[in-house]
C-alpha cells in the first residue's frame, strides 16, 4: 500500500530538530521540546509499527515517480520495528540527556544535532533505495561526529580522530560497492536490485560486490577485523550520547547487512562460511577483550563486540529459526545496551569514576538503585526469563538444525564469557567493600543535581528496564514479530511485489 | 578514454590507501581525500561513457532516443561530492582542534584512549 505516512518518522525529527534551533540559548525549553517530542516520535512510530504489522507493507514514492527510478520508502515490518525501537531509545536517552548531559554541551547544540541523528537512523531503516541508504548513513556519521566531539575534551579529540577516519573509510568502501552494482545491474532500488542481481552470469563479480558490501557494514557494525575504532572511541564522549551510540550506531550496520544479505545478494557456500567465520571470531574478540578491561564503560563496548557477533552469527546459519534469532536479539540489544550505557553514566555520576578498581561498595550504599541495574546486567547474560535468554535460544536451534556445531561451541562460549563478565562487574561495582575516593573538582556529583534531574536519570534507566523485562516476559509476542520479520526477509517477494507493482 | 579513467582511479585509490597508513594526521585527510575522489571516479566510469546526446527530451518527442548519457551517474557524483566536502570540512577542522589539544600529529602518539583508568 502506498502512503506518503511512511516517512513522517523521518520529518518529525527534521522538524524537531529545525524547531530545537530556533530555541538555540534556551536550554530548559529545548529539554522540553527534545522530551515532548521524543514521546510524541514514539506514538508515530507505534501507529506505523501497528499499521504494518495489520496491512501489510507500506510504500511511498519520493516526487510520485514509479518504483525503480524515483526513491522509494518502504515501511516493512522489519523497518517499522527498527523505526520503533529508535523511537524507543530515542526517547530513554532524551530523558536521560536532560539529566546528565552539561549545560555547556547543550549551548553548542546538543539537542538539535541529537535529533538529526536520530532522523538520520529512522531514514536508513525507511529507505528502500540503496543510494538513499548511502546518504542516510552519512546524516548519521556527520551527527555522530558532532555529538562525539561536542565539549571537545583531549579523550574525546582522539577517540574521534579514529572514529572519524574509519567511518569515512566505511562510507568510501560502501560508495564503490554501490558505484560497482550500479555498473552491474543500471539500478539502485533495492526490490529491483534484487530481481535484476540474481539474474547476473558473471558471479565473481556480484561475489566481489557483495564482499565490498560486508566491508563497508562490517566496520559500522564493528564486526572482527574491522572493530578495533569502537572500544577506542566509544567510552570518551559523555553517558548519554554513548548510550545512543552503543544501542544504535553498530545496529544499524547490522540492520544493513541482514537487509543486502538477505534481499540483494543471497549467500552462496563461500559467503556463509565468511560470514559465520567472522561471528565466531567477533565473539570470541569481543568477549576476551571485555575480560580483561578496567573501565567500566570500556567493558561495556567490548560487550557490544561481542554481542554483535551473536546477529551475525544467525545471519551466517541462514535459517529462518536464525535469522528469528538474530532478529530477537537485536531489539533485547538496542533496550539493553543502551540501558547499560546509562547505568554506568549514573555510576559514574555517584562514585566519580568508571574504574573497576576504585569502585565498590554499590549495594551496601545504594540497594535499590543495585537492584535496578541488576535488571539490564543479568538480561544480557541471558538469564531465564530475562531477554536475552529466548535470543540465544532460537540462534542454538538454528545452529544446531543446520549441523553448524562449532559456531554454535562460539556462541555459548560467548554467553559464558559475558556470564564472567557480568560476574566480575557485578563483584567489582556492587560487592566489593566501598574504597574511599578522593572528590573530584571538575566532576558534577549525583547528589549536587536538582531533584529533577536525578529522577530524569533515573526515570530512564527504569523505562529501559521495564521494557527489557516486558520483552522477556511478553517473548510470544515478540517471537511472534521476530517470526514475522524472519519470514519475509527468508522470502522477499512480498516486499519487492510491494515496492514494484503486482504486474513486474 | 576508459582505460586511462581505470589506471586514473586504481592511481587514486592506491595513493589513498598509501596516505590514511601513513602516521601524520595531515596525511590521514589528504589519503580520504584522495579516495572520495576515486570513488566518484568509478561512479562515472562504470554509468558507462558513450559518446553521446545529454538526456534531455525534445519539445516534439515523448521519450529519450538514440544515444545519450546516463543522468543517473552524474547525480550520484553530484550528491557524494557534496556529502564528502562535508565531511572533508569536519575532518580537517577536528584534525587542527586534535592538533591543538593534544600537540602531535603523529597517529602512534595518540593513544590515551587506549590507557587504564
Amino acid at each position: 500500500m502506498s502512503s506518503p505516512f511512511v516517512v513522517l518518522p523521518i520529518i518529525f525529527q527534521l522538524f524537531l530538530a529545525i524547531l530545537l534551533m530556533f530555541c538555540w540559548t534556551q536550554i530548559n525549553v529545548q529539554k522540553l521540546i527534545s522530551v515532548v517530542g521524543s514521546l510524541i516520535a514514539v506514538i508515530i512510530s507505534v501507529v506505523l509499527f501497528v499499521t504494518v504489522w495489520n496491512q501489510g507493507i507500506y510504500t511511498t514514492q519520493a516526487g510520485n515517480w514509479v518504483a525503480p527510478f524515483g526513491i522509494t520508502f518502504v515501511a516493512d515490518t522489519f523497518s517499522s520495528l527498527m523505526v520503533l525501537l529508535t523511537a524507543l531509545a530515542g526517547l530513554a536517552v532524551a530523558v536521560f540527556s536532560v539529566g546528565s548531559v552539561r549545560n555547556v554541551r547543550i549551548k553548542f547544540g546538543y539537542f538539535p544535532i541529537y535529533h538529526f541523528l536520530l532522523m538520520g537512523l529512522s531514514g536508513a531503516f525507511l529507505a528502500g533505495d540503496i543510494f538513499n541508504l548511502y546518504v542516510w548513513f552519512e546524516i548519521i556519521i556527520i551527527s555522530s561526529f558532532v555529538l562525539i566531539t561536542i565539549g571537545g575534551e583531549k579523550a574525546q579529540l582522539e577517540g574521534a580522530v579514529k572514529y572519524v577516519t574509519m567511518n569515512l573509510l566505511a562510507s568510501v568502501i560502501f560508495l564503490t560497492a554501490i558505484a560497482i552494482l550500479y555498473g552491474l545491474t543500471g539500478s539502485l532500488n533495492m526490490a529491483d536490485l534484487s530481481i535484476k542481481v540474481a539474474e547476473i552470469e558473471n558471479r565473481g563479480l556480484v561475489n566481489v560486490t557483495s564482499i565490498l558490501f560486508l566491508v563497508g557494514f562490517g566496520i559500522k557494525s564493528a564486526v572482527f577485523p574491522l572493530y578495533f575504532w569502537l572500544p577506542a572511541s566509544y567510552h570518551t564522549p559523555p553517558p548519554a550520547i554513548s548510550a545512543i551510540f552503543g544501542g544504535l550506531l553498530t545496529k544499524v550496520g547490522v540492520y544493513a547487512m541482514i537487509r543486502v544479505f538477505t534481499l540483494i545478494f543471497i549467500p552462496d557456500e563461500f559467503m556463509i562460511t565468511l560470514i559465520s567465520g567472522m561471528a565466531a571470531i567477533t565473539i570470541l574478540s569481543g568477549g576476551i577483550g571485555a575480560l580483561i578491561q578496567n573501565n567500566l564503560r570500556k567493558i561495556f563496548s567490548y560487550l557490544i563486540i561481542c554481542h554483535i557477533g551473536f546477529m551475525v552469527a544467525g545471519l551466517g546459519i541462514y535459517t529462518e529459526v536464525a535469522i528469528i534469532g538474530s532478529v530477537f536479539y537485536l531489539i533485547h540489544d538496542i533496550i539493553v545496551k543502551t540501558c547499560l550505557f546509562m547505568v554506568s553514566g549514573l555510576i559514574f555520576k555517584i562514585k566519580g569514576t568508571y574504574s573497576l578498581r576504585l569502585l565498590g561498595g554499590f549495594y551496601k550504599e545504594y540497594p535499590k538503585l543495585s537492584l535496578l541495574m541488576a535488571i539490564p546486567l543479568f538480561s544480557l547474560v541471558g538469564i531465564p526469563p530475562l531477554s536475552g535468554f529466548w535470543a540465544k535460544l532460537f540462534l542454538l536451534e538454528g545452529g544446531l538444525s543446520v549441523g553448524n556445531y562449532w559456531l554454535v561451541g562460539f556462541i555459548l562460549l560467548g554467553s559464558f564469557l559475558t556470564l564472567i563478565i557480568i560476574a566480575k562487574v557485578w563483584a567489582g561495582v556492587f560487592w566489593k567493600d566501598a574504597i574511599e575516593l578522593p572528590v573530584k573538582k571538575q566532576v558534577k556529583y549525583f547528589h549536587e543535581l536538582k531533584p529533577l534531574k536525578k529522577q530524569a536519570m533515573i526515570g530512564s534507566i527504569v523505562f529501559l528496564s521495564v521494557l527489557s523485562l516486558g520483552i522477556g516476559f511478553g517473548a510470544e509476542f515478540v517471537i511472534q514479530v521476530a517470526t514475522r520479520v524472519a519470514e519475509s526477509l527468508m522470502n522477499p517477494k512480498e516486499y519487492i511485489e510491494a515496492v514494484l507493482g503486482q504486474t513486474n | 578514454m576508459e582505460i586511462l579513467l581505470v589506471i586514473l582511479i586504481g592511481l587514486l585509490y592506491a595513493a589513498g590507501i598509501y596516505m590514511i597508513l601513513r602516521r601524520s594526521l595531515v596525511k590521514l585527510i589528504i589519503g580520504l581525500i584522495l579516495l572520495g575522489n576515486g570513488a566518484n571516479m568509478l561512479i562515472f566510469l562504470l554509468g558507462k561513457i558513450v559518446k553521446g546526446k545529454p538526456p534531455i527530451i525534445e519539445a516534439t518527442g515523448k521519450a529519450l532516443e538514440g544515444l545519450y548519457a546516463d543522468p543517473i551517474p552524474q547525480a550520484l557524483i553530484l550528491t557524494a561530492i557534496v556529502i564528502s566536502f562535508g565531511l572533508q570540512a569536519f575532518a580537517i577542522i577536528l584534525i587542527k582542534r586534535a592538533y591543538k589539544v593534544i600537540k602531535t600529529d603523529d597517529l602512534d602518539e595518540m593513544n590515551a584512549t587506549d590507557e587504564d583508568l
